[in-house]
């Protein structure tokens, strides 16, 4: 057993115990602490990195307290690494690395737990990727939760910041408690908590009632973690109150972890015998289209920076569910390349919101016009990514949507493509007009919103506005991701190696026996035939399309005053957003009953279908 | 008691979410909250139980006695405490609404919306 | 939404969602009918392996070790989380003098509550301590013993005596004895590491008779632990909220 495999969660937790209980002592050392930190982080990240290449060839099963399964009986835990899982949490610790070398000076004076709960963060989001046990996962995806909630109160001096977390952790916190009765059903039909084992005990049966409820209930916590609409309220409040490097990790990583969560209960334990490939994936691609189109709609209208980014990671959320729905190799590598390309794009976004909070005091897009500009490298940094975000190749962002777009394509859904490239025109438009307007104050300022202009000027808490300087440890970071965004969509071999480790990652079987035997399957088989993952001309064309097409949204939207043909035509869908933005209530009654309805619609489509 | 317990769990279930979308009161909201979870621990004891058979300790009875499944005792037994500490989580949040709102309706208590 | 509208959408989709359950529910073996195999297999072994005669607390510690963890951690970023909400906010500060907390504490209990609370706190302190430390033998554990122990602090706030449970739960010490008993559960999995044994794994000599206080290796050990950091974590929070009762702002309010 490889003894690097416990070290990403378990490190992490010990140093954050260690910093509490130092704690009188270290509270006058600040930087005793972002150090200690910081270096914590980035070894995590190295480590992972390390397992993400030793695990090419095959998964690799780390069992605690030495407890192997015997006759096909686990007894006790065990993490399951492969490369897409390790990845994916090295993609969070370098979030997390880079979040905390940006707090290094965003924050005037941290709180006594703010490093404390950015490593059990940390740990909740590696232990939630490699753990290979159905309650372990639930474990740390609470703890990612309530280090979540705490991170987002961090500054409860003001309002918003409690109305975000109360509505982020009861919303959460439902989701959570109907996926731990699905738990408890898969359970009570198995009498097994490892996935390996469930997934070995309902292969070969039909799907009857029990099996479709206790997926749904189990998918039901982690859709709300994913921010699928209509379980996405808590989002949109959440980004708008947390501190920016609370945010980078939120949108850069944590919603991802609720899809990888989707992907690998499916994958280790429903797959094989829910059957209706089809059925499954007509469903989950309608949500994931509605969320993307909902997302990029609510994101274009936004003035609020953070909350602006917010929608749009609804928007792609619902674009990576779309590649997972579609249940091929390709199609997973395609969400899973095109998640690490937004991870890091967004923190940058994001940084780059706290650099200008840090410096001018404002998120406010209409307060903000034209005073970004003495913030030359930032604004370089903030369009570059934002670029990023419109799908431009050389992106890892375009190459993953491309994937995803061949693959549905292949498949009989070329319109897919279409809804793509749309949101990716309002997103990138959306993000395209900050940048246009805040950094290099081009055009009108957007329309003012008074209430918008109130919330969006009351976070100046924690930081000290009109630095004269950009501190260095705030804007490396961001310049460092948006370049590493574009790094890995540049890889040469990474089409065959991230489509070798989908199929890996959807081979049931073989997953089953390496966990529960030790057996080495050399040459995995998913149920559909890996596709070729090279980039094509319709790539090309759908890549430099969207960002066309957001630089020209971006355009329209801070000139169209100016422009004679389009000034009675540009607000038309102002009669339409006030109804549709009451659904936003910020009353968080209304997002429970979202998420009751939207599992019992779920759960109603798929008992339907599912026989 | 047949399905009984089953019944329970699912009524439980619907009453706590009940409770959270009709509230009126944050804290009311929070021990809604509770009586969710209180649902499934409701679900994971009686998953696990078995007719006839005695508590899974073993100072008094023979080893080999039939018993009644351990781990979802453990497991609902872990997840009370933590559960506790998670509401007193949400109840910090609800004391500093209350001195930030003023109030504790959550129609009231809205900063930021659309 | 408007209530009634809401109530109207939550009530479809409340009776959808029960339906939806009670249809999962009903393909259950039944009630009583536990199929096995996780609990029976470890009702038939762990006796043997781990030398503890509760098994509950076998698989809590030993077996399912690694959850404990992670919900030790859980209820440590909790207590993190009400730490940095409710303590000393910018223009606030705590009441030190009697004087000022009888001006604030809520009118005092009466004799008959001050002198059950006074007598019960040492036999629960007792039967606390005894709960945290004899996990492999009896139903008990961490983390009811730890729950008892903070039940005696508050025994002692009952009992009006609000400046002693300030003095005797001074925020530093609850928060490095959480810290300790959760940095220690995870420092015992990684001296097994260090002896070459996989994480968490049981490295203490387990004892000659099952079912002795000094048997079961680290499952004693870490459900001691375990009481530290929750008796250490829920007086945190009590004390935190109980604060609030006591905490002056400087207007004056």
């Amino acid at each position: 057993m490889d003894p690097l495999l416990p070290v990403p969660t378990v490190l992490p937790l010990l140093t954050a115990a260690v910093l509490a209980a130092l704690g009188p002592v270290l509270r006058s050392r600040r930087r005793v602490l972002d150090a200690a930190a910081i270096a914590v982080a980035a070894v995590v990240t190295a480590v992972l990195v390390v397992i993400m290449v030793r695990t090419a060839g095959g998964d690799q099963v780390y069992w605690f307290a030495g407890f192997r399964p015997a006759h096909g009986a686990a007894i006790g835990i065990d993490f399951a690494a492969g490369p897409l899982p390790a990845g994916l949490a090295a993609l969070a610790a370098l979030l997390v690395t880079a979040a905390m070398i940006f707090s290094w000076r965003y924050f005037d004076e941290t709180g006594t737990y703010y490093h404390v709960l950015m490593l059990t963060f940390l740990a909740g989001m590696t232990g939630f990727c490699l753990t290979g046990d159905i309650f372990d996962l639930f474990i740390w995806f609470e703890l990612m939760s309530v280090s979540a909630y705490a991170l987002t109160a961090y500054r409860p001096e003001e309002r918003g910041p409690v109305q975000g977390a109360l509505n982020f952790a009861i919303s959460n916190s439902v989701g959570a408690y109907l996926s731990l009765s699905g738990i408890a059903i898969v359970y009570g039909r198995t009498g097994a908590l490892n996935m390996a084992q469930i997934g070995q005990a309902l292969a070969g049966h039909r799907p009857d009632g029990l099996v479709v409820v206790a997926f749904v209930l189990i998918i039901a916590g982690l859709l709300v973690k994913s921010a699928v609409v209509p379980f996405h309220f808590w989002l949109a409040d959440a980004h708008t109150v947390a501190p920016t490097p609370a945010c980078v990790l939120f949108s850069g990583v944590m919603v991802e972890l609720g899809l990888y969560g989707i992907a690998r209960v499916y994958w280790s334990m429903f797959g094989q015998s829910l059957g209706h490939q089809a059925t499954v994936t007509r469903t989950f691609l309608t949500l994931g289209l509605l969320t993307a189109v909902v997302g990029a709609m609510f994101c274009f209208r936004e003035r609020h920076l953070k909350r602006l980014l917010a929608f749009s990671t609804v928007s792609h959320a619902g674009l990576f569910l779309t590649g997972i729905a579609l249940l091929t190799p390709l199609g997973l590598a395609g969400a899973a390349v095109y998640v690490a390309g937004h991870g890091l794009i967004k923190a940058a976004l994001f940084l780059c919101v706290g650099i200008v909070l840090h410096r001018l005091g404002s998120v406010n897009e209409t307060w903000l016009h034209g005073r970004g500009r003495l913030l030359r490298v930032t604004g370089a940094v903030f369009t570059l990514a934002a670029l990023g975000l419109a799908d431009m190749p050389p992106f890892a962002t375009f190459r993953g949507k491309g994937w995803i777009e061949a693959s549905a394509a292949a498949h009989g859904m070329p319109w897919i493509t279409a809804v793509f490239v749309i949101c990716s025109v309002l997103v990138g438009g959306a993000v395209l007009r900050v940048a246009g307007g805040v950094f290099y104050g081009l055009g009108d300022p957007p329309s003012e919103e008074p209430q918008m202009a109130a919330e969006a000027s009351e976070e100046t808490g924690k930081t000290d506005h009109a630095r004269r300087r950009t501190p260095a440890t705030m804007i490396v970071p961001a310049a460092v991701l948006a370049v590493a965004g574009i790094a890995i969509g540049s890889l040469p071999h990474i089409g065959p190696a991230v489509q070798a480790a989908a199929v890996r990652f959807q081979d049931q079987p073989a997953y089953n026996a390496t966990v529960l035997s030790g057996a080495h399957v050399a040459h995995p088989a998913a149920l559909f035939a890996p596709e070729p993952a090279a980039i094509t001309v319709t790539d090309l064309a759908s890549g430099l399309g969207s960002a066309a097409g957001a630089l020209i949204l971006a355009f329209l939207a801070l000139y169209w005053r100016r422009l004679p043909l389009l000034r009675r035509g540009f607000e038309p869908g102002a009669g339409l957003e006030q109804p549709i933005r009451r659904f936003q209530s910020g009353v968080v009654n209304d997002y429970v009953t979202w998420i009751v309805i939207g599992a019992a619609c779920l759960g109603g489509t798929l008992a339907l279908s599912i026989r | 008691m047949g399905f009984l317990p089953f019944l329970v769990v699912a009524w439980v279930l619907v009453v706590g979410l009940y409770g959270i979308v009709t509230s009126r009161h944050l804290v009311h909201q929070i021990v809604c909250l509770i009586v969710v979870q209180s649902s499934t621990y409701v679900l994971l004891l009686a998953v696990g139980y078995r007719t006839g058979a005695v508590a899974p300790y073993f100072s008094d009875v023979p080893v080999h006695t039939p018993a009644v499944d351990p781990v979802v005792q453990a497991l609902s037994l872990t997840d009370v405490v933590v559960e506790a500490a998670v509401t007193a989580l949400l109840l910090a949040f609800a004391v500093q609404a209350h001195k930030r709102f003023g109030t504790l309706d959550p129609h009231e208590l809205v900063q930021i919306k659309g | 939404m408007t209530g009634r509208l809401r109530l109207w959408i939550f009530v479809a989709g409340a009776a959808g969602l029960a339906a939806f359950v009670l249809w999962g529910l009903a393909g259950l073996p039944g009630f009583g009918r536990y199929p096995g195999p996780y609990g029976d297999i470890i009702n038939r072994v762990a006796v043997a392996q781990t030398n503890a005669t509760g098994v509950v607390s076998a698989v809590n510690f030993e077996y399912r070790g690694f959850d404990t963890l992670g919900e030790e951690f859980i209820l440590f970023a909790a207590a993190a989380g009400i730490a940095t909400v409710l303590r000393r906010l910018r223009g606030e500060h705590v009441i030190t003098t009697r004087r000022e907390a009888l001006d604030r504490v809520a009118p005092p209990a009466s004799d008959t509550v001050r002198a059950a609370a006074l007598a019960a706190t040492g036999p629960v302190i007792v039967l606390g301590w005894f709960l945290a430390t004899h996990a492999q033998t009896s139903p008990s554990g961490g983390f009811q013993g730890g729950v008892l122990l903070t039940t005696a602090f508050v025994l002692i706030f009952l009992a009006g005596q609000v400046l002693l449970f300030r003095r005797a739960s001074p925020a530093d010490l609850t928060d490095v004895a959480g810290a300790i008993g959760a940095g220690g559960f995870a420092a015992v999995g990684v001296a097994a590491v260090i002896m070459g044994l996989p994480y968490l794994s049981n490295f203490l000599p387990l004892g000659g008779m099952p079912g002795a206080v000094t048997s079961s290796g680290t499952i004693a050990l870490v459900s001691f632990l375990v009481g530290l950091e929750v008796a250490a974590t829920f007086l945190l929070i009590v004390t935190e909220l109980t604060d609030q009762a006591l905490l002056v702002r400087e207007g004056g309010r």
